[in-house]
């Protein structure tokens, strides 16, 4: 039996149809360069989608997440290379598969385990990978990496292709309702999996472990599944991320690249849905203008991260919402 | 009949005998208190039928079937339940979500992934009815950290019950709350639990309340059984007012 909507359920989904207008726009308001920044947001939006489901709901804090970014990376570069794929729906389908089974390997070693020590086996198991790309080179291209051109990739099963020397905007505007609507796809996923039965659970398990061990549940296969399905939405981001990049190197695979998504988590807020994506989106931005501005960008980021766990614990998403808690108590007060 | 048996379970921290080689039975149907001063073993005999511990030998029974070795998961479908004495509850979920939970685990729900929670309407209902049986009708929807300590008692036991145990062991459940409250609390999980048709073990201090309620009253003193009887026996064994009740005959 199903029961109806709630309405919070569908003012959600309105304000989620406003967001998702206003991104249908871009590319038709701002110019190629920032709609290619905004595609690498989404495609770290993903990511963070994926992250979160282990911080945010699980209670764990991975540090390797750079593993399945960059496993969803090499098996486009690897497919492309040496397989001649083209096809994006197949560097997706491999992406998935390569992540999905590292981090269920991966999974079975580090869940059994939590904070601290969970934390450094995630780090530690990443850098095993980073170590490999390096030392591989003749697989990897070594620190040079593997490049994904764009102009070898092509969308909805061969339809769409970028020929030619100045195709690029083409690829850029294409490719960013691509990675738009693989963003819908996951949002909408991750959406039900927090607020399904497994996603209560986890979300029990992160609160009071020995409660719900006493309810049957067996804490650490939920824990496998949550890191399985976080490592898939990362290694999908990675495989949508390379074509933008257009090269993929050890770095993405290193740690800083794992710091990157603990930023996101922190700059949005991991309490809430939607923190991390927005985290991620903003991330993007701030690293890229701070890159441009200054060439001690890491100090800014650095000063931004200490400013906002000291003032915005909840981040930018989590103290909006707070603010926006405290105003309609307010008016609710005074009516 | 028996629907519980231990035998000589034993568990020791160093050199104190917490659980002194039990022999504890629990009959079907009854609503049984478990009391004895602090450091008696009560929680320790609980927490070892429970599986929150392993023995260091003995062995536990469960409608004749052996569950010494048994995982928690393995002891819950075989119908043991259990509160907590300081309350354990999902504080960042609400109440509702606390006690579905319990329900999508009971039914093997918890793995369903692509399927929202609250538009499993049996769960629901289920969780609803459930809550206002004990009280909790009106709290649904608010978190569970933001109960009362009264009623987070409540609720703790209201979790255990949706997992409908055949035994039900409930850790002081009046723990920590006001005298009042500790009557409520009482009243409201006994009629639920009796209605129910389930076994209740309950660890208590007050002995107002555990002569009240009690079918049947068991004694442990320094890990052992030290006097088990209806309620009136106990309250007249010297043994009992001498190490328990601080009403030594003798004196």
């Amino acid at each position: 039996m199903n029961a109806p909507l709630a309405p919070s359920l569908v003012r959600r989904a309105a304000a989620a149809a406003a967001v998702l207008a206003a991104l249908l726009v871009v590319p038709a308001v701002a110019g190629t360069y920032q709609t290619q920044l905004l595609t690498y947001g989404l495609t770290l939006a993903i990511a963070a989608l994926g992250f979160n489901l282990l911080l945010g709901y699980t209670g764990l804090l991975s540090f390797g997440h750079s593993a399945y970014f960059g496993a969803g990376a090499y098996a486009v570069a690897f497919m492309m290379r040496y397989l001649g794929v083209s096809s994006m729906e197949l560097f997706m389908l491999g992406g998935i598969a390569f992540s999905a089974a590292l981090s269920a390997l991966f999974g079975i070693v580090c869940v059994r385990h939590t904070r601290i020590f969970f934390a450094i086996l995630t780090l530690a198991l990443s850098q095993v990978l980073w170590t490999l790309a390096y030392k591989f080179f003749w697989i990897t291209g070594g620190t040079d990496g593997l490049r994904v051109p764009f102009s070898k990739v092509t969308l909805l099963g061969g339809l769409v292709s970028f020929p030619g020397p100045d195709a690029f905007e083409k690829f850029i505007t294409s490719y960013y309702y691509y990675v738009l609507a693989a963003f819908c796809v996951c949002v909408a996923l991750m959406w039900l999996i927090v607020h399904s039965p497994f996603g209560k659970t986890l979300q029990a398990i992160r609160d009071n472990e020995t409660r719900a061990r006493f309810l049957g549940v067996r804490i650490w296969r939920y824990r496998w599944l949550a890191f399985l399905v976080s490592g898939i939405f990362t290694g999908l981001a990675g495989s949508l991320w390379v074509p933008l990049n257009g090269l993929t190197t050890p770095d993405v695979l290193y740690w800083p690249q794992s710091g990157k998504f603990v930023f996101f988590a922190v700059l949005g807020g991991f309490r809430n849905f939607t923190g991390p994506m927005v985290g991620a989106v903003i991330f993007n931005y701030l690293e890229v203008y701070a890159v441009a501005v200054t060439e001690y960008w890491q100090l800014t980021l650095g000063v931004i991260l200490i400013a906002l766990v000291t003032f915005l614990p909840a981040g930018i998403v989590g103290a909006a919402a707070r603010l926006v808690d405290k105003l309609k108590r307010r008016r609710g007060a005074a009516s | 009949m028996s629907l519980l048996r231990t035998e000589r379970l034993r568990k020791r921290f160093g050199e104190t005998r917490a659980v002194d080689d039990v022999d504890f039975t629990v009959n079907e149907g009854e609503f049984l208190s478990l009391v004895g001063t602090n450091g008696a073993g009560k929680t320790t005999l609980v927490n070892l039928i429970s599986a929150f511990l392993s023995p260091d030998s003995g062995r536990i029974f469960i409608a004749d079937r052996d569950i010494t070795y048994a995982p928690v998961d393995e002891r819950i479908r075989a119908g043991i339940a259990r509160s907590f004495q300081l309350v354990n509850l999902f504080d960042d979920l609400s109440v509702l979500d606390n006690v579905a939970l319990a329900i999508f685990a009971r039914e093997g729900k918890s793995r369903r992934i692509f399927r929202l929670a609250e538009r499993d309407v049996a769960v629901t209902q289920e969780a609803v009815e459930l809550l206002g049986q004990f009280g909790l009708g009106g709290k649904a929807e608010g978190l569970a950290g933001g109960l009362a300590q009264g009623e987070r008692k409540l609720l703790d036991v209201a979790v255990a019950y949706a997992l409908r145990p055949k035994l039900l062991f409930l850790d002081e459940p009046t723990s920590g709350v006001s005298t009042r409250d500790k009557a409520q609390i009482m009243d409201t999980v006994s009629s639920v639990v009796r209605a129910g048709g389930v076994t209740a073990v309950v660890v208590e201090h007050d002995m107002d309340v555990v002569f009240k309620y009690s079918d049947r009253v068991v004694v442990m003193h320094e890990g052992r059984f030290l006097a088990d009887g209806p309620p009136e026996a106990i309250r007249n064994n010297a043994d009992v007012a001498k190490y328990l009740l601080g009403t030594d005959a003798d004196a």
